[in-house]
């Protein structure tokens, strides 16, 4: 088409719309030019003998701080010590998680992983449709029977399941221990059986350590923008520090922000989840009650480097290490020696089996 | 009305268009196609530096970019699907704009669209064929879509309220109650999205094609397609369409020529809320076949980009719903050596390079005459 309006160009328009042509050409020969540059540390090819792992995010993708960045992390490990090949993708609408997985599945990975409840439906579908893939789920929300027990995933499925409420027993037990003022605080996102289980095990672990104190437990929302709300979260925060409580533990994403914030303003602490967030309030930040979705990934894919891997319902509670709560050179400060023992022995009672940790309220 | 019809077709712009000769027809082809051809080689070369800082060779990306696009039937597939939502909601957009309007609100337009038709499905009774359920599910998008859309149009006819306001306000209202009722009463446990609709869900391609196996395009890019030249035909072939064009080009001309600038308006802001709406069979009907949270998911935004670089018009729409659909398709290939930011910057790139080139490009070329 070019060549053809050239030709029939009448004389004297022909000098000016030839420059046009010539801006045309020389953006071809540029972007041309440019595409057989090639870098020295360009893209790895694929390999046979690595094991070959796939992730796909969720929608909230890389840098949030906890979830997605914690299933990275263990990534990265089992590519550092298990010499695992990673491939990352973030799914930027709905119809990518779909899309995400299968791209990975259609590739033959040796796993696939997928980070977020939402992603349930997806996984079980394309388990199905390839067999020989193996899947991971973080948080797969397990479907039950008219007889209310668990269905179990489809064979290649390894749905791997967090005992929330054990980590957060032990921050229960340390607000309690360290808040001094036999009342303490709870802000939850959005008003979900998921919360409600860090809820149930926070209030066990109080009460385990302090019968008679007073847990204040509030929820941002009921929708999933409960999570994304700092502003209510500082309100809730605030409102709570004036009550009398000393400490907060919030699980409640990024909402969980304005509970910081509350408690640099008033200089209480709060407690963080999922990640260590100690960084979000330096000193007001008592511990985090730590997921370890890293954990759990690298677990995965050893298992699949060693030909262990098997579907399933796998469970990581403190036993296993998949929850926990953070006591490093940041927070030593804020917590006695006389508590950090108390809750050691709470530990080991719990990962013996000795107290038994409600996960509804 | 009829008279003033006559006299304003005469004087600006005749409905039905003369017979043109050759060379206006040339012309116009060059000004539709070259800005457009030096806008995408401008983001390719913008593409070609960004990919060289993360330290990858730009040949690689972009031939990775191809093959999981348009280089199998699977990608293909995942292209027009997007499209089609995209078709969808630039088409919207574009009417929005034709009439002078700026619709920002095709995102809970879409979103709404959805979610009345996974409604009314749940509401059918089962086993119904999909020829009788398809018009009654087109009636309930294009209701849902249409209220959402209806509602800042009458605010502009009857108050004056402007409907960027208004509609960017109606997303997050809508949104949010959208959202609600999802969330607190009709979710599957365990999950974000109504249980699937009972009857009349449209089959995949993949069910006839296998190689599109696994793809969401289905039988409603047929539907974006038919609507495409609906649009063409109401917008420049019919006396409400010329209507709204005259107001969109000049509101107090059109008073004075005897439109009813007001009803135009609102009209306009219904049939746009409509079209997005529409769009929500796409996934409702064609891929899920239930209605989720959020599905939406910036396709309705991304359709103010459609419009503007498919410069209003329901062929230009198409072809750029195509474009931005391989770029979001093909973001999804690359993932693996460019980060995801990577492909949203060059989209918008894409957006910033038609949008300067349009002007510059024709500029030149008027020179050149």
């Amino acid at each position: 088409m070019v060549s053809g309006l050239a030709a029939t160009c009448a004389k004297g328009e022909c000098l000016r719309m030839r420059k046009l042509l010539i801006l045309v050409a020389a953006l071809v020969v540029v972007h041309v030019a440019f595409l057989f540059v090639q870098p020295s540390r360009a893209a790895l090819p694929p390999s046979d003998k690595a094991v070959n792992v796939g992730i796909v995010l969720d929608v909230g993708g890389l840098g949030d701080k906890s979830f997605n960045d914690g299933a990275y992390r263990g990534a990265t490990r089992a590519e550092k010590e298990l010499g695992a090949r990673i491939r990352l993708i973030e799914p930027g609408e709905g119809s990518d998680r779909e899309a995400g997985l299968r791209l990975l599945a259609a590739e033959h990975m040796d796993l696939v992983v997928a980070v977020g409840f939402i992603f349930t439906d997806d996984i079980t579908q394309l388990a199905k449709e390839y067999p020989n893939v193996n899947f991971a789920g973080v948080d797969y929300s397990l479907s039950t029977d008219k007889a209310g027990n668990p269905i179990l995933p489809p064979p290649n499925v390894a749905a791997l399941k967090f005992k929330e409420e054990e980590g957060s027993f032990l921050v229960g037990a340390l607000a309690a221990l360290v808040g001094k003022s036999k009342k303490v605080g709870f802000v939850g996102g959005m008003d979900v059986p998921l919360i409600q289980k860090f809820e149930a095990g926070y209030k066990a672990g109080v009460k385990y350590v302090c019968p008679d104190c007073t847990v204040i437990v509030q929820y941002a929302g009921v929708t999933p923008e409960a999570f994304r709300n700092p502003g209510k979260g500082k309100e809730l925060a605030l409102n709570q520090f004036q009550q009398g409580v000393n400490v907060i533990y919030h699980a409640s994403g990024s909402t969980g922000l304005g509970v910081f914030e509350a408690a640099r303003q008033t200089d209480k602490l709060a407690i963080g989840v999922d990640a260590d967030q100690y960084s979000e309030a330096p000193g007001h930040v008592l511990t985090s009650m730590v997921k370890g979705i890293d954990v759990a990934v690298y677990d995965m894919i050893a298992r699949v480097k060693d030909h262990t891997f098997k579907g399933g319902i796998y469970t990581f509670g403190l036993a296993q290490n998949g929850v926990g709560y953070v006591y490093d050179e940041h927070n030593r400060a804020l917590i006695p020696d006389s508590v950090r023992a108390r809750l050691e022995r709470i530990k080991a009672d719990i990962v013996a089996g000795k107290i038994v940790v409600p996960s509804t309220r | 009305m009829t008279t003033t019809e006559a006299r304003l077709s005469t004087a600006a712009q005749p409905p039905v268009a003369p017979p043109v000769d050759r060379t206006a027809r040339r012309t116009a082809l060059e000004e539709a196609v070259l800005p457009a051809v030096v806008a995408l080689l401008v983001a390719a070369i913008v593409g070609d530096i960004l990919i060289l800082t993360f330290g990858q060779s730009p040949g690689t990306v972009y031939r990775l970019l191809l093959e999981g696009t348009w280089g199998n039937a699977y990608g293909l597939g995942q292209v027009l699907y997007k499209a089609t939502t995209l078709t969808f909601t630039g088409l919207a957009v574009a009417i929005g704009l034709r009439a002078g309007l700026f619709n920002i609100g095709a995102e809970s337009q879409l979103a709404a669209g959805g979610f009345v038709a996974a409604l009314v499905g749940l509401l059918l009774p089962a086993g119904m064929p999909a020829l009788l359920t398809l018009p009654v599910y087109l009636i309930a998008a294009a209701a849902g879509g249409g209220i959402v859309g209806g509602v800042p149009g009458v605010l502009k006819a009857k108050f004056g309220a402007h409907e960027v306001i208004t509609t960017i306000m109606l997303n997050f209202i809508v949104l949010a109650l959208l959202n609600y009722l999802t969330a607190a009463h009709l979710k599957v446990e365990g999950s974000l999205h109504t249980a699937a609709i009972h009857s009349g869900a449209l089959p995949r391609f993949s069910s006839y094609i296998e190689p599109f196996h696994g793809s969401a395009a289905n039988v409603v890019l047929f539907i974006a397609l038919v609507t495409a030249i609906v649009t063409w035909w109401f917008l420049f072939r019919t006396r409400r369409g010329f209507e709204l064009r005259a107001t969109g080009l000049q509101p107090e001309a059109a008073e004075y020529g005897g439109i009813n600038v007001g009803n135009v308006w609102w009209r306009a802001m219904t049939l746009s809320g409509a079209l997005a709406g529409i769009g929500g069979l796409n996934f409702v009907l064609g891929y899920k076949h239930y209605y989720e949270d959020s599905f939406a998911s910036g396709a309705g935004f991304l359709g103010i980009a459609v419009a503007i670089v498919g410069r209003n018009h329901p062929l230009g729409v198409v072809l750029a719903a195509l474009v931005f659909a391989t770029i979001s398709q093909g973001g999804l290939a690359v993932n693996a050596v460019v980060p995801k930011q990577m492909v949203d910057v060059l989209q918008a790139v894409v957006i910033i390079a038609v949008a300067a080139s349009v002007p510059e490009v024709r500029r030149m070329l008027r020179k050149a005459r």
